[in-house]
């Protein structure tokens, strides 16, 4: 038993060392597919870090009548704090409004004269509500619609906001649904292409399949070095690809980081480097190992 | 040892490679099996080695009913014979030592047997200083030495050699037919197809004579003849 697991290493790293120039084309294929691979990672970590900073941006503001008081104002961010949909409230009192309005505008004269030829506060008490899920900002809406709160609210920003929000809700969850579809339909091309490279390979072995039945060796025999041959492939490709890669994010980084807030991908990429090399070694040697098993099926027939 | 009862195969209805085929080869015999190309004769060594299953009748090998094997026991069954080829079958990316080796190998036979054995079969056949040469580095007349010396490693009790000299000149041909007579004289049975008149009317063996799928003559010292 041990004599044939040390054979069929031995065939295997022989063959693919002699095999030269296929083994060679198979890595190449083999890293293509995986760079591929690695690239919907990370597409993943883009999509799900844009949503994220879309997210973000969207609330709704709910604008209290001035005769509110603000232990009505505080019971009410209470009760919405209690709803399993809210993320957050943040409540901001006229004062603090005036304040933010006047520092936002303090280098313009005319603006801030005007201020303070008012007497009175403009600005009212606002509660800024910022959901789990932006789908849920419309039963946010409806609950703060009801009877006994609207006596106290002028107006929800949800009403004028609402074909916004619900837009960017679909797009998001549009964007996640295309990427879920993309990742598993490209995998399952890269899986193929490489499958059919090892098919070819052996196929292109196919004579010696049958010398070595003929001497009498074992399907074991005849199909372990093949798989051992498949693995190192997978095991080569899946560190070449992440190599290619390493140069392709430093060069994108930073362009992305103007785009969507708060992503960093070369830092994401260098830090989960270990765990992003695991998922490419299952993925390289899992298939490279499959294809050639049952690719040489076949052969073994007689 | 070997028996064939009543075997035909069939390809397709109008011309069968192999109707009704009954002959035994006891141990120790060396049988020629003679006819043109296309009389039944690779058909017959590719029923005996399992490569192909008969249409009609059984196959006995020792102990083995040949029709009655799977796939998954016929490496077994083959490390009981060592066949030679006209196109030698060598594996392409393994050196002379390594073909040779390799039929060690898949026995599960000690590396300290294999060490051992190699270069003693190697020098039996001639070879001793080609044992690193990989097959595309050695003549038609070599390749086919080393392709005898992997047949004949293990010790198989039969060795099967189809068309060994088709692809031979006859100085080399002559040198095939003589290894062929030594493994016989070793004791091992041996079964050779071949329509080379010369080789036949020489050796003054058992001759099988086939004609279009069927045996028209079995003679004890037989001579190359066709009707």
């Amino acid at each position: 038993m041990f004599t044939i697991i040390f054979r069929i290493l031995k065939f295997g790293v022989k063959g693919f060392r002699r095999n030269g120039w296929l083994s060679t084309a198979t890595v190449a294929i083999t890293t293509l597919a995986l760079m591929v691979f690695v690239g919907l990672i990370l597409f993943g970590v883009i999509t799900r870090q844009a949503v994220v900073s879309i997210q973000d941006k969207i609330d709704i503001s709910v604008y209290f009548k001035n005769n509110t008081s603000e232990d009505q104002i505080l019971s009410i961010k209470q009760s919405l704090e209690n709803l399993s949909e809210v993320k957050n409230v943040n409540y901001v009192s006229s004062d603090k409004a005036l304040e933010l309005f006047k520092n936002t505008h303090k280098n313009d004269q005319v603006i801030s004269q005007a201020i303070n030829e008012l007497n009175a506060n403009p600005f009212q008490a606002s509660l800024s509500i910022k959901a789990q899920r932006p789908e849920q900002y419309a039963t946010i809406a409806r609950y703060l619609g009801a009877p006994n709160l609207s006596s106290f609210i002028d107006n929800v920003s949800y009403a004028k906001n609402q074909v916004v929000i619900d837009r960017l809700a679909r797009i998001i969850e549009n964007v996640n649904r295309v990427g879920f579809t993309l990742t598993l339909l490209l995998s399952l091309i890269a899986g193929l292409v490489v499958f059919n490279t090892i098919r070819l390979a052996i196929y292109s072995n196919r004579e010696e399949i049958g010398i070595m039945r003929v001497v009498g060796a074992s399907n074991a025999l005849v199909r372990g070095p093949y798989m051992v041959e498949g693995t190192i492939s997978g095991a080569i490709a899946a560190a070449a690809s992440l190599i290619v890669m390493i140069p392709a994010v430093y060069f994108a980084s930073p362009y992305l980081s103007v785009f969507i807030p708060g992503l960093e991908l070369s830092r994401y990429f260098m830090g989960n480097l270990a765990s992003l090399l695991g998922y490419q070694l299952v993925f390289g040697v899992g298939i490279g190992a499959l294809s050639s098993f049952i690719a040489v099926r076949r052969y073994l027939k007689n | 040892m070997i028996a064939f009862q009543g075997v035909s195969k069939i390809y397709n209805h109008t011309s069968p490679a192999l109707e009704d085929a009954t002959f035994e080869v006891k141990q120790g015999e060396f049988v020629s099996l003679a006819g043109r190309s296309g009389a039944g004769k690779s058909t017959i060594i590719k029923l005996l080695i399992g490569e192909e299953k008969p249409s009609r009748g059984r196959i006995f090998f020792g102990q083995y009913e040949v029709n009655k094997l799977r796939s998954g026991e016929l490496p077994h069954f083959r490390r009981h014979i060592g066949v030679v080829f006209q196109d030698f079958r060598l594996l392409p990316t393994k050196t002379a030592y390594e073909n040779i080796a390799f039929a060690l190998e898949v026995a599960g036979r000690t590396q300290r047997e294999i060490n051992e054995l190699v270069p003693q079969v190697l020098d039996m056949v001639g070879l001793s200083d080609k044992g690193n040469n990989f097959p595309h580095e050695l003549s038609g007349g070599e390749k086919q030495r080393v392709a005898i010396a992997r047949a004949m490693i293990h010790r198989p009790e039969v060795i099967i050699a189809d068309e060994p000299t088709g692809n031979l000149d006859p100085f080399h041909t002559a040198e095939i037919v003589k290894l062929l007579e030594k493994i016989n004289e070793l004791g091992t049975t041996v079964v050779l197809a071949t329509h080379d008149k010369e080789i036949i009317n020489d050796l003054e063996r058992r001759v099988i004579t086939l004609d279009r799928g069927r045996v028209i003559r079995d003679d004890e010292k037989g001579k190359y003849i066709l009707v």
